[in-house]
């Protein structure tokens, strides 16, 4: 249920715009790794990519490969929307659909694979996906009533339970906890550390605390300048990212002492 | 006056704060107010004077003896009362709204749809503008073109359907050899509402959030399933607005009906034959010249029915767009 990601020679752009230059990394299955670094570096972005989900803007694409266990996901014979059922993503604003109960919400990934599914089996895939989220015992009365009806927390953990819910190997989120008060992000935060046991996870986040509470590796980005496209600076275990960095910028940045 | 006035220094300064704040913004925001308020309050009001005088020149056709209608209500051979009258002209004026509709609100999501989520940008405005055009032909135009050009090209089809379908047990329906017939009309009326269908589901759908697209994709779906899931849920209610606003039309369209349509009265379903059907506005604007006296009143009595039925058809549609508020987006 998790894989490994290698990331080779990796320029993304939008339109001409080259955004991040030359990214390589190596993202290890069941593991959390963290992204950090100044506004517009491309964390996003690059994050994007990992999915495919970057392509979907007008004109953007990439140079470069990012292989899940060895297949290239930007090869010829890949099929995009099969790899976003494989690498699921959890966006800054939780973004439920709003016309769907959180029931349908839960199952709308696994509905759109088409396959059909029996009630029982719908029921128990509902219950195993917000008890994965933490949210089980929140909404378990109320599993008809709208998606939108609940808090920016809750809303957010419904986001990931639908993820969960089509069984993704790895789990993309682009700052999960930026729209949440602390104890909506410490709830995530631990349901972050249950995931790891079974997916491969990315995080992009601004909270140095977060990125050091709840990762194993963090990568940090950085941009020269306006224009200028972002690259990967450093990257190592958490611990070491923190106390002891190799490069000056990384170590100003963790620090607080940046720019 | 008996109440404890409050101490004086506070009624005097009160006032004059708040109005120090923002004494500019205030006056215009009040002044902007009275123009919505005066605006609202003049369109009821034409509402009010349109129903009123329906009313009042349709009450004589209403109270008017059956002798009376018979001798001047001008009503065609064989209908003796104003229900008889009134009854087939409704049916024949939903009946072709209804398919007009039925023709043009797939068509018009279908192109909406690849305008805003398929074609690239270029030709999307480029077909955009197209439909726009369509918008502006006149509608004497459309009914020429329909009754000149459509209707003896068509009618052929209509025989061919029309021998298809009669295979079915229980159907038989005529075909008529000129082609005038609703099933023509309703196409015409179709190509007609087009363009206002089109246009506002466009917009509709083009305001769907980023967010929920991208929802959609990254649970992967492809370009139809994420259309499925996120936009048309979430133009629902405006496609219902704007089928209802193409049914407006439709509903009340005059000239297109009249230069295509052989018109007949009676609850027919014959839509591919001549002289089965009419509708209102069609009827009124063909008989409305030679009209006077109790003729008047009782085509006045017909135009009252359109009246009611357009009326009643917008707020069956704000009813349907209201009933799952709760699960609408708008938060
Ligand atoms: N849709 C887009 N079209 C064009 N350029 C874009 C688009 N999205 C982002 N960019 C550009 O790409 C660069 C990287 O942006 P990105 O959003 O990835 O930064 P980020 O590191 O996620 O920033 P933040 O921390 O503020 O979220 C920026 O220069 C940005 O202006
Ligand atoms: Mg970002």
């Amino acid at each position: 249920m998790a894989q490994r990601i290698d990331v080779k020679d990796l320029n993304i752009y939008y339109g001409d715009f080259m955004a991040v230059q030359g990214v390589s990394m190596t993202i290890e299955p069941k593991s959390v790794t963290a992204f950090i670094g100044p506004s517009g570096c491309g964390k996003s972005t690059f994050l994007r990519t990992l999915n495919r989900m970057h392509e979907v803007i007008p004109g953007a694409h990439v140079e470069g490969s990012v292989e899940l266990e060895g297949v290239d996901l930007y090869g010829p014979e890949v099929d995009p929307v099969a790899v976003r059922r494989t690498v699921g993503m959890v966006f800054q604003r939780p973004n439920p659909f709003p016309t769907m109960s959180i029931r349908e919400n839960v199952l709308a990934g696994v509905k759109l694979n088409n396959k059909k599914i029996s009630k029982t089996d719908a029921d128990d895939l509902v219950e195993r996906s917000l008890r994965g989220a933490n949210l089980w015992n929140e909404v378990k009365d109320r599993l008809d009533r709208p998606g939108s009806g609940l808090s920016g927390g809750q809303q957010q953990r419904l986001c990931i339970a639908r993820a969960i819910a089509v069984r993704p190997q790895v789990l993309l989120m682009d700052e999960p906890c930026s729209a949440l008060d602390p104890i909506s992000t410490l709830a995530i935060e631990d349901l972050i550390q249950e995931l790891k046991k079974d997916y491969t996870i990315v995080i992009v986040t601004h909270n140095m605390q977060q990125a050091a509470r709840v990762s194993d590796r963090t990568a940090f980005f950085n941009i020269a300048g306006t224009g200028k496209p972002g690259r990967l600076i450093e990257m190592n275990d958490t611990a070491t990212i923190f106390s002891a960095p190799s490069e000056k910028a990384t170590e100003d940045y963790v620090s607080g002492r940046f720019g | 006056m008996t109440t404890a006035s409050p101490p004086a220094h506070a009624t005097r300064h009160e006032p004059r704060r708040r109005r120090a704040s923002g004494d500019t913004e205030r006056g215009f925001s009040r002044v902007f107010r009275w123009i919505t308020t005066g605006a609202g309050v003049l369109l009821l009001g034409v509402l009010a004077a349109v129903a009123a005088f329906l009313v009042a020149r349709a009450l004589p056709a209403f109270t008017a003896s059956q002798a009376e209608l018979l001798a001047d209500g001008k009503l065609p051979a064989g209908v003796t009362s104003i229900a008889q009258y009134v009854g087939p002209l409704v049916f024949g004026t939903l009946l072709a709204a209804a398919m007009a509709l039925a023709i043009a609100t797939p068509i018009a999501m279908g192109i909406a749809l690849f305008i805003s989520h398929y074609a690239p940008r270029r030709i999307a405005s480029g077909i955009g503008y197209v439909v726009d055009l369509l918008a502006a032909i006149p509608s004497v135009v459309f009914g020429l073109w329909g009754g000149r050009v459509l209707a003896p090209l068509i009618a052929d089809f209509w025989v061919w359907l029309v021998g298809v379908l009669n295979v079915l047990p229980f159907v038989e329906f005529r075909a008529t050899a000129t082609g005038r017939s609703l099933a023509t009309a309703s196409i015409v009326l179709a190509v007609m509402i087009l363009p206002i269908i089109t246009a506002v589901s466009r917009e509709v759908f083009l305001q769907t959030p980023k967010l929920h697209e991208e929802a959609a994709l990254a649970l992967g779906a492809t370009r139809w399933e994420m259309i499925r899931t996120a936009v048309l849920p979430f133009g629902r209610s405006g496609v219902i607005s704007a089928a209802m606003l193409g049914l407006g039309r439709a509903l009340g369209e005059t000239m297109a009906v009249l230069m295509i349509l052989s018109t007949g009265l009676g609850y027919s379903l014959q839509i591919f034959g001549a002289g089965e059907l009419t509708t209102i506005a069609a009827n009124i604007a063909s008989r409305f010249p030679e009209a006077s006296g109790l003729a008047v009143n009782v085509l006045i009595a017909t135009g009252l029915a359109l009246f009611i039925i357009t009326l009643a058809v917008n707020m069956a549609a704000r009813a349907i767009v209201a009933r799952r508020k709760d699960f609408s987006g708008a938060n």
